[in-house]
């Protein structure tokens, strides 16, 4: 009886660790899923900052408190983090005992046939005149284990599908290499924006200071940012004639850390030793010259942001901030520049991203650009604080531009349109924890294939000498996990072994 | 008539094929003779194996009836069989839409939402045929199928249909074609899986003594325990695939954005869908799990594939420049 209990209390304390833990692993996976659904609502500060802002005014009352319960950086908030790691710790809590057990499994003998053979779901009685030496033999692939009974007869116990569990444990155990390598990649990477425009004199190197915006790992300080500077050399673009684009491509030159040239384009990034160089965007700067009534000339590169990606309808500002040596009387020029102005009728929009028609229209302004002011300030758009104050005011009409064309202003200067070039919107990236990730995910996947497709299962087979030269022939088969074409596997055993003139056993008898 | 044109009007035949093969499978739910209302066989036998789990051996797939009047004859299989060769047909129509527009476009017939909803539905007619000829006892599942199949061809003709053109630059990349292929696949098997979950839960529910709409339909569906097995099946097959689609997608983002995963709205719902699919997994292979949960995990599951494939695509705006919807 003693021994009957214990072995009933293992057994029910075994059911119920595996009951609670898988449970609560069902319970937190559904958590996750969940947690993850108002990151896809809401926008990310990460992903769409722009688009944030304009959620907090648009809904004044919900937005503040949508905030608050970190709706806006969904994936970084505290109760995402405390369910993937409630959720780790118990896979952990998973993962170490099936691996003892699974080990014990592995090095375990195969255990001895049940005594009625024929009470398992696979059962099958004949004859054979193989002995358990040519029946292990033909049992290829199968663990076998070879037992002499006491009454005689020789047993054979075989299993096989070990690689299910293998699997799943390597599926398992990559899933925590993949969050490690997600970790790496939070700590150790770093990625930024730039606008670049194409020419040697805009070149620029890698630091923080030189960057549009950019966020840095938490290992990650301003000073181990690797030291190279890019130059875009060139840059092409193609259209359909529909305007849809068909291909881009830009050509940098790499000096610094490492030195050479190269190009890139979407879907191909320039893999640089430290870091990827990707192209997000591009556009075109309008180049202008400015001279004053004295005579003195000043150019500038000016970017163009595109206001509408499919036309390149783009909208930007030039400025002069030292024309006249005096902030009260500085110089910018702001508005639109269309790379393909219709032939007829109105200029307002583009009508094709490549430059076919170009036009510029600028508005002239005079006064405080209020650049210096130690406030930060768009280089894209003029001050409209001081546009308001009526420290920086629009003089004139505005006026369409050529390339080559040249507009006298109100006191005599001037302003040529000479051309433009393209620019490229870069971010350059470097993440230490990429390997790792896709290492992770190979093993995952190969582990999931393996424990999906693999089956455990065990036969039996008790041979019985009759003294004739051939043996009653006694097997009986069990799939333990869900295999549907057991029965089949093991006909095809069975024909294997048993005679193949199989003649009814009771026949014999 | 060019290639898209012919493509165009395919989609319409196609459609009007599964309209056929449904109407094949209503006759043979009309002309087949009810069942007595047996409860599903209650005594699954339990084998204990020495030293390992308990192992539940299926009970009998189908309790035939009695045949009442055995001198009529019983049209209902012949309809059935008929069913089988119309969904054929249909798939075949089916193919020739989808592989025409491909040719039109001189590419893979998945760059926007239109054809990506004619290829997954393809995957699912084609799935379900291998299953319809190599299990005859689910084959009446395949009146809920060619009914999914229409209502998705009918949107996907009525609602989302873009003119012929090509890639943007952002999706020529062989890692589209791999990401998409296997996305692909493994919805429309996703797709195939939901219906015998699906039909698990209507005739579980009639099996256990209801009759109310829908379990009021359970009695002419296959056994119960066959669908289920059915569904984990397609499931099981399904998830690595999507697995891997998700992971391409990621190598893929990686080399077009620069990072491989930024939670972006549809990378958001890819997620919740693995990890649902990835509990149904898990529920499924609880023993002591009821197996209407597990079912209705695997609903869910579907629901969210397609949240992913419509909803986010109408709702939020994406890097996924792919929707092709305006
Ligand atoms: C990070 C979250 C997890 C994910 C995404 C996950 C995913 C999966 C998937 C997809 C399967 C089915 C494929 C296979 O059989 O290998 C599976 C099986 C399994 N998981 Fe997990 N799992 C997670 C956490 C856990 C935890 C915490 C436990 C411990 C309770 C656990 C225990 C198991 C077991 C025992 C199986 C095998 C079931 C069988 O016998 O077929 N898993 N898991």
């Amino acid at each position: 009886m003693k021994p009957l209990l214990t072995f009933a209390s293992v057994k029910l304390r075994n059911g119920w660790r595996q009951l609670t833990s898988m449970r609560t692993a069902l319970v937190l996976l559904f958590l996750l899923a969940l947690a993850a659904i108002p990151g896809s609502v809401f926008p990310q500060q990460n992903i769409k900052p722009e688009a944030v802002t304009r959620y907090l005014t648009d809904h004044p009352k919900l937005g503040p408190v949508v905030a608050r319960l970190y709706g806006f950086e969904v994936f970084s908030s505290p109760w995402f983090a405390a369910i993937y790691l409630l959720l780790f710790t118990s896979l952990v809590g998973c993962i170490l005992p099936r691996s003892r057990d699974h080990a014990r499994a592995l090095l375990r003998r195969v255990p001895d046939a049940p005594k009625r053979l024929e009470r398992l779901p696979a059962h099958h009685r004949g004859r054979t005149t193989l002995g358990a030496a040519e029946v292990t033999a033909r049992l290829r692939g199968w663990r076998t284990v070879t037992r002499e009974q006491a009454d005689g007869s020789v047993t054979v116990a075989a299993e096989r599908g070990f690689l299910k569990e293998s699997g799943n444990l390597v599926f398992h155990t990559s899933l925590i290499v993949v969050l490690i390598g997600v970790a790496l990649g939070s700590m150790g990477g770093w990625h930024a924006n730039r606008i670049l425009v194409q020419g040697e004199e805009q070149a620029f190197c890698d630091t923080v200071q030189q960057f549009d915006d950019y966020s840095l790992g938490t290992a990650v300080g301003a000073g181990d940012l690797p030291p190279f500077c890019l130059e875009l050399t060139g840059f092409d673009s193609k259209y359909l004639e529909t305007g849809e684009p068909s291909a881009f491509a830009g050509y940098l030159s790499v000096t610094g850390s490492e030195t050479r040239t190269g190009s890139f384009s979407v879907n191909h990034p320039l893999r640089l030793k430290d870091a990827n160089v990707y192209l997000l965007g591009h556009g075109y700067a309008p180049i202008l010259r400015y001279t004053n009534a004295q005579g003195k000339q000043q150019t500038t590169v000016a970017p163009f942001l595109p206001t509408d990606n499919s036309t390149l309808t783009s909208e930007g500002v030039a400025t002069f901030p030292d024309a006249n040596g005096d902030r009260k009387k500085q110089v910018a020029f702001s508005g639109l520049y269309i790379p393909t102005a219709p032939e007829t009728g109105m200029i307002a929009q583009s009508i094709f991203p490549a430059e076919r028609n170009p036009r510029l229209m600028l508005t002239f302004y005079r006064g405080d650009l209020g650049i210096d002011e130690g406030t930060p300030s768009s280089v894209y758009k003029l001050n409209q604080v001081n546009i308001a104050r009526g420290d920086l005011k629009q003089v004139g009409e505005g006026k369409v531009l050529k390339v080559g064309d040249s507009w006298t202003l109100d006191d005599g200067s001037k302003l040529e349109f000479l051309g433009t070039r393209p620019w490229v919107a870069l971010s350059l990236r470097h993440d230490p924890g990429e390997p790792v990730v896709l290492g992770g995910v190979a093993f995952v996947l190969i582990g999931l294939m393996l424990s999906l497709a693999g089956k455990r299962r065990r036969v039996w087979v008790r041979l019985t000498p009759d003294g004739t030269g051939s043996s009653l022939l006694e097997a009986g088969g069990l799939a333990r996990s869900d295999y549907p074409g057991f029965d089949d596997e093991f006909r095809a055993l069975m024909d294997r072994i048993g005679d193949s003139d199989r003649e009814p056993v009771d026949a014999l008898r | 008539m060019s290639l898209s044109t012919l493509s165009d009007n395919l989609l319409y035949i196609a459609i009007l094929a599964y309209l056929g093969a449904m109407m094949l499978h209503t006759a043979d739910y009309a002309l087949m003779r009810r069942r007595p209302a047996v409860a599903a066989p209650a005594e699954a036998k339990v084998l204990v194996g020495a030293g390992g789990p308990e192992v539940a051996v299926n009970p009998i797939e189908d309790v035939q009836a009695p045949p009442a009047a055995p001198e009529r004859r019983d049209w209902a299989p012949l309809f059935g069989k008929l069913a089988v060769w119309m969904t054929g047909l249909a798939v075949l129509l089916h193919f020739t839409t989808t592989a025409t527009r491909g040719l039109a476009a001189h590419r893979m017939p998945w760059g926007n939402m239109y054809e990506f909803v004619l290829s997954v539905t393809l995957v699912g007619g084609a799935a379900w045929l291998v299953v319809a000829i190599r299990k005859p006892q689910v084959r009446r599942l395949g009146i809920v199928l060619t009914l999914v199949e229409m209502l998705l061809l009918g949107f996907a003709g009525l609602v989302l249909y873009t003119q012929v053109n090509p890639l943007v630059p952002a999706l020529q990349s062989y890692w589209f074609v791999i990401h998409v292929t296997s996305v692909v696949l493994a919805s429309g098997l996703f797709l195939v899986g939901f219906v015998p979950s699906a039909a698990f839960l209507i005739r579980d529910g009639y099996d256990a003594g209801k009759r109310r709409f829908p379990y009021s339909l359970g009695g002419r569906l296959p056994a119960a325990d066959a669908m289920e097995r059915l569904a984990f099946g397609i499931q099981a097959f399904a998830f690595p695939i999507w697995t891997f689609g998700v992971a391409a997608g990621a190598v893929w983002a990686e080399a077009a954005w620069g990072r491989y995963w930024g939670w972006d709205p549809k990378e958001t719902w890819a997620f919740i869908s693995w990890v649902v699919y990835a509990g149904y997994l898990h529920a499924r292979s609880t023993p002591s799990m009821n197996r209407r949960l597990v079912a209705w995990i695997a609903i869910i599951g579907w629901l969210t594939m397609l949240m992913n494939l419509f909803g986010v695509n109408f709702f939020f705006t994406g890097l996924h420049s792919y929707a092709g919807v305006q």
